[in-house]
């Protein structure tokens, strides 16, 4: 039973200065009384506020919004990597996060390792992982490199290798944080494919992009960010319409 | 600058769902804490082959590999050994031996500890993009430094055939002892990583205090030395005090086949269920703050 529940969920950042991020100040503050309360002021960053959120088996949710509308920190929310600060948020589910494609890759170790690595990281198993290993060098069209480090790969390579272990695990929750460029079309092409087999193999999925066009082959619903809020939430053409028509308004409206 | 009118959601297509009844804090009880530690001992295959390749990782492309983890603590213990062999006036089959065990295990202790306080804000971008228990990082660090013991402990082998010990049955106690060892490596470096993702000065105030730690534990000179000494005797004592060498003791005195101290024992075990009772406390509270915090 694949399921995500958030319940009047926020998200707040600490930002603490260079001042209170030490241990000196709060010790003196303990100490100090009023200049305590002072001293001890973190600023706040209120990312996300009073997100409601249902979603179970088979929803296509894609999230549309502006930078900083908070779109990556709810997915890292839905991710479980973020508890919400006030509120819940319950997932039920094995999560495979995509957002950067780089991340859990290591430049000193070989690009087979790697596949290994970034698979055991997205939750799989090592048994799985080496069962898919040919189907992936396969793919990424990488041949003898994959016995490389990948400090030798080119960028685009990497990008290769990135996609094509990502799109060959078998996720229950999907979050897909855009980041796809950097592919010559002809690859991209596959990757689309190998993407769309992915998401429909993915119990749940919640992608973030600002193209339309690889929203409207992936997702069937979307929710509209909006500084930390939700905006609105709905069927993906009437979402879609909305935010464009907002986005076409003179600015003066902002 | 905005109309803040937009705050509120206006959508009534919203499907909010029934709220959940009982809203508590989230995360913040022992259950979630619980199963952070579990669920990351689930996930062995990762942290396991992390461990691995950390360490294949920092002599990539040296000729003798980890070895060389083997090379130095051999080298090391052999020039002190001597240098202090000379210095106190003992002979070198009582003071290298002794010098090289303690160094071992001082090397798996304060590897814990330093390292433990750089042991989430070293891997921020997994935390913050991966969603992993906290607990996977802290067992990758321990598995690594009991990778680093594994190496060093050829030096031992290599040494007992140098210099025999007088070792006992009773002496398979060293095993327990670096159970307990890694147990109390794991709530140091836990509870160590997470207060110093807060605060970013207690790194440097770690690596100062094992530091002086080191000098503090009877590593190179000989604790049961000073005590033979009417002048420094009392002040000798004072090592006591130190938790430090309570470890030491209980894992070095089976290792050198030397009598062991039920004192040593007792405060070890007194220490890692405090310890670990802290920890989960701790870890009950800021958990899920340290991806808000790295």
């Amino acid at each position: 039973m694949v399921s995500i529940d958030v319940h009047d969920a926020s998200v707040d950042f600490p930002i603490f200065d260079a001042k209170s991020r030490s241990l000196k100040h709060t010790v003196l503050g303990v100490v100090g009384g009023n200049v305590a309360a002072n001293a001890r002021k973190v600023v706040v960053i209120e990312a996300l506020r009073g997100i409601d959120l249902h979603l179970q088996d088979g929803d296509r949710l894609a999230l549309v919004g502006h930078n900083g509308a908070g779109k990556s920190t709810l997915l890292r929310l839905l991710s479980g990597i973020y508890e919400p600060t006030r509120g819940q948020a319950l997932i039920n589910g094995r999560v495979a996060p995509v957002f950067d494609l780089g991340v859990g890759m290591d430049p000193e170790i070989s690009g087979l390792e790697n596949i290994l690595v970034r698979g055991l990281f997205l939750g799989m198993t090592r048994k799985q992982m080496e069962a898919r290993v040919d189907d992936i060098a396969e793919f990424t069209e990488l041949g003898n490199f994959l016995n490389m480090p990948l400090r030798t790969y080119s960028t685009g390579m990497r990008v290769r290798l990135a996609l094509g272990v990502v799109t060959s695990i078998d996720p229950e929750i999907l979050l897909l944080d855009e980041g796809i460029g950097a592919v010559d079309a002809a690859f991209l092409e596959r990757a689309k494919g190998r993407l769309k087999a992915l998401v429909d193999r993915a119990g749940l999925l919640v992608f973030a992009s600002h193209s339309d066009d690889l929203l409207k082959q992936l997702c069937t619903s979307a929710l509209w960010m909006e500084h930390g809020t939700i905006r609105q939430q709905g069927p993906l053409d009437e979402v879609l319409d909305a935010y464009a028509g907002r986005e076409h308004v003179p600015s003066g409206a902002d | 600058m905005s109309s803040s009118s937009t705050t509120t959601p206006d959508s009534a297509a919203a499907p909010t769902a029934a709220a959940p009844p009982g809203l508590r804090p989230p995360g913040r009880d022992f259950g979630s804490t619980f199963r952070d530690l579990r669920t990351g001992w689930n996930q062995r295959e990762l942290w396991l082959h992390l461990g691995w390749q950390d360490i294949r990782q920092r002599y990539r492309r040296s000729v003798l590999g980890p070895i060389w983890i083997t090379i130095s603590m051999a080298v090391t213990a052999i020039a002190l050994g001597i240098l202090y062999a000379g210095l106190f006036g003992n002979p070198l089959e009582e003071q290298l031996p002794y010098i090289l065990v303690g160094f071992i295990v001082w090397t798996f202790i304060s590897g814990c500890i330093s390292e433990g306080s750089e042991v989430f804000v070293a891997n921020s971008g997994l935390i913050t993009h991966l969603p992993a228990p906290i607990s996977i990082h802290v067992y990758r660090l321990v598995w690594r430094q009991s990778l680093f013991f594994a190496h060093n402990l050829i030096v031992y082998a290599v040494m007992l055939v140098v210099f025999p010990q007088p070792l006992l049955w009773t002496d398979l106690s060293a095993f327990p002892a670096f159970g307990l060892l890694v147990l109390n490596g794991a709530w140091v470096a836990l509870l160590i990583g997470i207060v110093s993702t807060r605060f970013r000065d207690l790194p440097p105030v770690t690596q100062s205090v094992v530091q002086l730690l080191f000098f503090l534990t009877p590593i190179v000179w000989i604790y049961e030395d000073l005590l033979e000494n009417p002048n420094v005797a009392q002040r000798a004592r004072i090592v006591e005090f130190n938790p430090i060498f309570h470890f030491v003791e209980i894992l070095r005195r089976p290792m050198l086949g030397m009598d062991q101290h039920l004192h040593n024992w007792v405060i070890v075990a007194a220490i890692t269920v405090v310890g670990w009772t802290l920890t989960l406390l701790v870890m009950r509270r800021y958990r899920g703050r340290v991806a808000y915090w790295v």
